[in-house]
């Protein structure tokens, strides 16, 4: 009877271990993983990163060793494909195991913040006084800011000047859309191909709408417009007309630039991380700002990534966090930062020095200090919705699946009902 | 009436005896049974406890994203209300909908057919083993050997419309340039063109092995009977074909209801929606917005999933109907 009694025992006991393992091999990833995160306040401290381009021999990852080492930490440094990095930082705040440092692409911090995941730079003691306010406005929701830049970049045109030469064009004369179009339909005269820009069914394709969206003097928050309309019907005559082409549709921005790069187009929509390419290019190369619709220079979305401290179980560990920041934003590092991603200081003193030493840097400046948040003027999450809405937009009517007019009536009131 | 007492009191000691011995062996071998079935759980549960972390919790979690209203803050923090159907409902109400409907089906059922009519005929071809054979039929696998993003990436470069190589040879014989991934009526079709290329290796092998089991002496009766090539292969090679053709195509639609890095790298479902099935849709909800719409993005998943389950529920009802 004993006996029986214990083997009873000792199967339900083993039925239910078995049982435990099941449902807790789904969560002690979490608590494990978390605990050996948070305990290791002396040992490794986690930095994500979306520069999965840049390997452990690149001045960044250099960099981070070494604001690291200066905190009296190792810094353990993981690299993520910007668009995935978003729903890892969601998930790892789910299962507490954010890590300690988190650079993030500026359009994803109101999101990350809106989700409670991010602490303010009050709470972190992150000094942002220097920082650019259009850049820093990004980061900013509701009277608090959630990061600090490590830098900015924006769009500008970039053109071949053999090109421009053969068809008869003076760049410095392209200064209103009606001269830009004008000289693409020159380019088109003498059999090339005018302009490429991305217009991808993605956050890429509306941060490369918005400068003429914006240039036109539309606002995000109505987006049937008739500066709207403006916008959009420049793009879709462009391709209409045959100066652009159709596969604009599908290009990612590293796709426009390797048609540009091909030397068969005369413009290209693109940032300063290209610069480094442009110099390699075969052809010479000049940069001009994207014009507005009645002359001037478009304000452009601003690029570029926050520095930003995830909310930690173990408070403790902000104490390092504070310095590692301090160290990576430092005017020094920054310039060393900014030159290696080929991106435009936040700061005026960065923005100083790199005018100062790289004078082809001076439009990429002048854009960047014009530039305006994608998220700002309060936007904040609703920013994606409406983004969502004007990248579709933008698609039905270069596809043809919709007149420009009724594209934006649909997206705008599609946006309407999404951000209630 | 003493003795008499004690004799009954002996008899009910004597049954009671026998009623504990019986009892005693019968507790025995119950608990012989019982060791041998703490044995069987004990074989039993790797797999179980396999099934029910990477299987059920998977499929309860996201049953219980597509009931609940999550926002990016409750899906970090907890607290989601439940909805019910709402995310259902919010999905098929969308104008999204629709067309990932239409375009699902569409893209499932024409790439099934033709990898299956061209598959079927290149098995009965090899199946003549002439000469490289062989050598010729590994070349046909190497669409499945390729990683998808490498095939996948070649077709979008093959049919770009400026600078693709399919525009370029329609160039030659004189037919303008049709933008394949960039026009609303071509983007399917070029999806499926795709694919179509891609699952012609699974049905060729399938349907070659199938084809090795057929015993070579029905065809050589037939050819003395003298059927020719096309009647041998309707009245032999298709019908003892039936099981391996009704598992190759049970296979084949699951595979392909859930196809996804083919269109996301082609076309990214775009324009618009013109190339959408419910797998992109899925992702686009989930991740591909800078703001993740996970409820909705789940629902899309389980109806996905019901699709497939249908499909096999249906499979499994033909073969019993057909071992009956």
């Amino acid at each position: 009877m004993q006996t029986i009694l214990f083997r009873r025992a000792l199967g339900a006991g083993l039925a239910a271990l078995a049982l435990t393992a099941g449902a807790a091999a789904c969560s002690t990833n979490s608590t494990s993983a978390g605990s050996s995160g948070s305990s290791a306040a002396g040992g490794a401290y986690t930095i994500w990163d979306p520069y999965p381009q840049l390997d452990s021999s690149s001045a960044w990852v250099q960099l981070l060793n070494k604001c690291g080492s200066e905190a009296g930490v190792t810094v353990k440094r993981t690299a993520y494909d910007t668009t995935s990095l978003t729903s890892k930082e969601l998930l790892a705040a789910q299962q507490g195991v954010s890590p300690d440092v988190l650079v993030v692409d500026n359009p994803v911090v109101s999101t990350l913040a809106s989700a409670g995941v991010l602490t303010t730079t009050a709470q972190a003691h992150i000094d942002t006084s220097a920082v650019e306010s259009n850049i820093l406005a990004a980061g900013q929701i509701s009277g608090s800011t959630y990061g600090i830049p490590i830098g900015a970049n924006t769009l500008a045109l970039y053109y071949n000047k053999n090109i421009l030469k053969a068809a008869g064009v003076d760049a410095a004369t392209i200064t209103s859309w009606s001269t830009l179009t004008a000289a693409l339909a020159k380019v088109k005269a003498v059999g090339k191909t005018g302009i490429t820009f991305s217009a991808i069914g993605t956050e890429e394709g509306s941060f490369q709408f918005e400068p003429w969206f914006w240039g036109a003097g539309a606002n995000l928050r109505s987006l049937s417009s008739a500066r709207a309309l403006a916008a959009l019907n420049l793009w879709t005559t462009w391709i209409r007309d045959g100066y652009a082409p159709n596969s604009v549709l599908n290009d990612t921005q590293p796709d426009n630039w390797t048609e540009f790069a091909a030397g068969n187009t005369a413009f290209s929509e693109n940032g300063t991380w290209e610069l480094a390419n442009a110099e390699k290019a075969s052809f010479p190369y000049g940069i001009i700002d994207i014009p507005a619709d009645n002359g001037g220079a478009a304000p452009t979305p601003t690029g570029g990534e926050f520095v930003t401290v995830p909310i930690q179980s173990n408070t403790s560990r902000y104490a390092t966090s504070e310095k590692v920041v301090a160290c990576l934003t430092s005017a020094d590092n920054a310039y060393t930062t900014d030159t290696a991603l080929s991106y435009i200081g936040a700061t005026v003193s960065v923005q100083t020095q790199q005018g100062n030493t790289t004078a082809a840097l001076k439009p990429w400046i002048t854009a960047v200090q014009t530039a305006k948040g994608r998220t700002s003027d309060n936007l904040g999450t609703k920013y994606p919705k409406i983004s969502q809405q004007l990248w579709t937009a933008v698609q039905s009517a270069l596809s043809g699946s919709a007149s420009p007019q009724s594209a934006l009536n649909t997206a705008q009131s599609a946006a309407q009902s999404a951000i209630g | 009436m003493n003795s008499r007492a004690q004799t009954l009191e002996r008899s009910v000691r004597d049954q009671s005896g026998a009623a504990k011995d019986a009892s005693d062996s019968a507790r025995a071998r119950r608990s012989r049974n019982r060791s041998s079935q703490l044995a069987a759980w004990a074989f039993l549960a790797p797999l179980t406890i396999y099934l029910l972390a990477f299987y059920a919790y998977p499929l309860y979690r996201n049953l219980d994203l597509s009931l609940r209203n999550y926002t990016v803050y409750s899906f970090v923090h907890g607290g989601a209300p439940f909805t019910g159907f709402a995310n259902y409902s919010a999905v098929i109400h969308d104008a999204t909908f629709a067309k990932a409907l239409i375009n699902t089906l569409l893209f499932t059922f024409v790439s099934l057919l033709f990898q299956f009519a061209i598959g079927m005929a290149l098995a009965v071809f090899f199946a003549q083993h002439f000469r490289l054979s062989p050598i010729l039929r590994a070349l046909f696998l190497v669409p499945w050997l390729l990683p998808l993003i490498v095939s996948a990436s070649t077709w979008a470069w093959m049919l770009d419309s400026g600078s693709g190589v399919v525009n370029y040879g329609l160039h030659l014989i004189g037919i303008g340039p049709v933008n394949w991934l960039t026009d609303p009526h071509w983007a399917l079709a070029s999806v499926i063109i795709a694919n179509i290329w891609i699952g012609i290796p699974f049905n060729l092998v399938l349907l070659y092995s199938g084809i090795q089991a057929i015993p070579s002496t029905l065809n050589e009766a037939a050819a003395i009977d003298g059927a020719n090539s096309w009647t041998k292969f309707r009245r032999i090679t298709f019908p003892l074909l039936r099981p391996v053709s009704a598992i190759t195509l049970m296979l084949g639609m699951v595979y392909t209801l859930k196809v996804f890095d083919i269109i996301w790298i082609m076309t990214k479902g775009g324009p618009v929606d013109a190339s959408t099935t419910f797998a992109t849709w899925s992702y686009q909800l989930g991740f591909g917005n800078l703001l993740p719409e996970f409820g909705p993005g789940a629902a899309v998943g389980n109806l996905l999933v019901v699709m497939a389950l249908v499909a096999g529920l249906v499979y499994i009802r033909v073969q019993r109907r057909q071992a009956a």
